[in-house]
């Protein structure tokens, strides 16, 4: 648990970092499993990051601070609070739009459009839900995800809303990142949960490593 | 003319003629000092707004009200003085459509009224501002003049 006066960061050993990069890897690998059937694609997943970033880099694993990207994100409650993103670069948003409803995507990159929205969210809402599903049953946790909601704009607007989460505790931002990629076509989407600190005790605990 | 980068949780003062730039605020207030006599200008990336309500703290500059006490400090080291400042700010963005019932993701606009707050507080005029909707701002500090650009997305740009 969070002690005064001590960093976050000390309170983490290596050993707890494999874990979560585990945990993550299971949960991507749920995600990508739900991808892959409902767009009939090969999904490929490297191992995932776990790490510590200052708020000023928090961007930077996502194309920079101004890199326009779509973010579909659910809120977090239960044993285990905090915030879930499914992050993507505006091409991959648009072409797995046009995998699942078929039409083409508009000239303009930034324009999306009310079918296009609620399918994209509800793509991310699927792949956040296999992922979460899998971690709740890992660490025999409650998990209760808010709907998702979906925002496009610069990638450190969309982080700041994790990040200042993160920050009424600690002076960094740890989070389990993972990327997944699609057979074939030019896509790429990435992970982002950040749990808050207590929360990541309780996956910690949940897994007999504490 | 240099163009400084103000990072997230991160607080910087510059001379004339350099600018101060911070990228992509979202839920946080860029909050603009300026000195108009000394052509000093301060420009801070906050992200939470009371340190008071906190207890593992090392940084004042990610808070509304620590942020705003340092940045004075740091302007005042360059020969800026209080008295002639005047403040300019942007953000307090909601990034996504939650209820609005929820606190903690109703921090755009509870970072804006604390920014309000204590610049009302240590005598800081607010000249102008451009807070809340739902998208993301680049703002842009001209020490030489205090004009303070705002970029949306799709938007033209404007000067506050």
């Amino acid at each position: 648990m969070p002690v005064k006066g001590k960093s976050a960061e000390s309170l983490f050993s290596d050993m707890h970092l494999d874990i979560l990069k585990e945990i993550g890897s299971m949960g991507t690998a749920h995600a990508a499993t739900a991808l892959s059937r409902m767009v009939n694609k090969k999904v490929t997943m490297p191992v995932p990051n776990v790490t510590w970033l200052d708020f000023q880099n928090v961007a930077n694993f996502v194309g920079g601070p101004e890199n326009i990207i779509v973010g579909i994100m659910v809120s977090l409650s239960g044993n285990i609070q905090g915030i879930m993103m499914y992050l993507m670069e505006l091409d991959s948003a648009h072409h797995i739009a046009e995998l699942v409803i078929g039409t083409p995507p508009p000239e303009d990159k930034l324009y999306f459009g009310e079918m296009e929205r609620s399918v994209i969210e509800e793509v991310g809402n699927i792949m956040l839900s296999s992922y979460l599903t899998s971690i709740a049953g890992l660490t025999n946790s409650q998990i209760k995800p808010s709907i998702p909601y979906m925002c496009v704009d610069m990638a450190n607007a969309i982080l700041s809303v994790p990040a200042s989460e993160f920050g009424r505790m600690a002076d960094k931002m740890l989070f389990i990142e993972s990327q997944i990629s699609l057979e074939n076509i030019k896509f790429s989407g990435c992970f982002v949960l950040v749990p808050n600190l207590h929360s990541f005790f309780r996956i910690l605990r949940g897994l007999g490593a504490e | 003319m240099a163009v400084i980068i103000v990072g997230m949780a991160d607080l910087k003062a510059a001379k004339s003629p350099d600018v101060l730039k911070t990228l992509g605020l979202g839920s946080c207030i860029g909050i603009a000092l300026y000195d108009p006599v000394t052509k000093v200008a301060g420009l801070a990336h906050i992200m939470l707004p009371d340190s008071k309500a906190i207890t593992n703290n090392q940084n004042d500059a990610k808070f509304a009200d620590t942020g705003v006490i340092k940045l004075i400090a740091e302007m005042e080291r360059m020969g800026a003085r209080k008295i002639n400042m005047r403040a300019k700010i942007a953000g307090g963005a909601q990034m996504f459509a939650f209820n609005a019932t929820n606190d903690s993701l109703r921090v755009g606009d509870r970072n804006a009224e604390a920014s309000k707050k204590i610049l009302q507080k240590v005598g800081i005029k607010l000249v102008a501002e451009e807070t809340g909707a739902n998208f993301g701002r680049t703002v842009e500090l001209y020490a030489e003049d205090g004009n303070f650009l705002i970029k949306a997305i799709g938007q033209p740009t404007r000067t506050l």
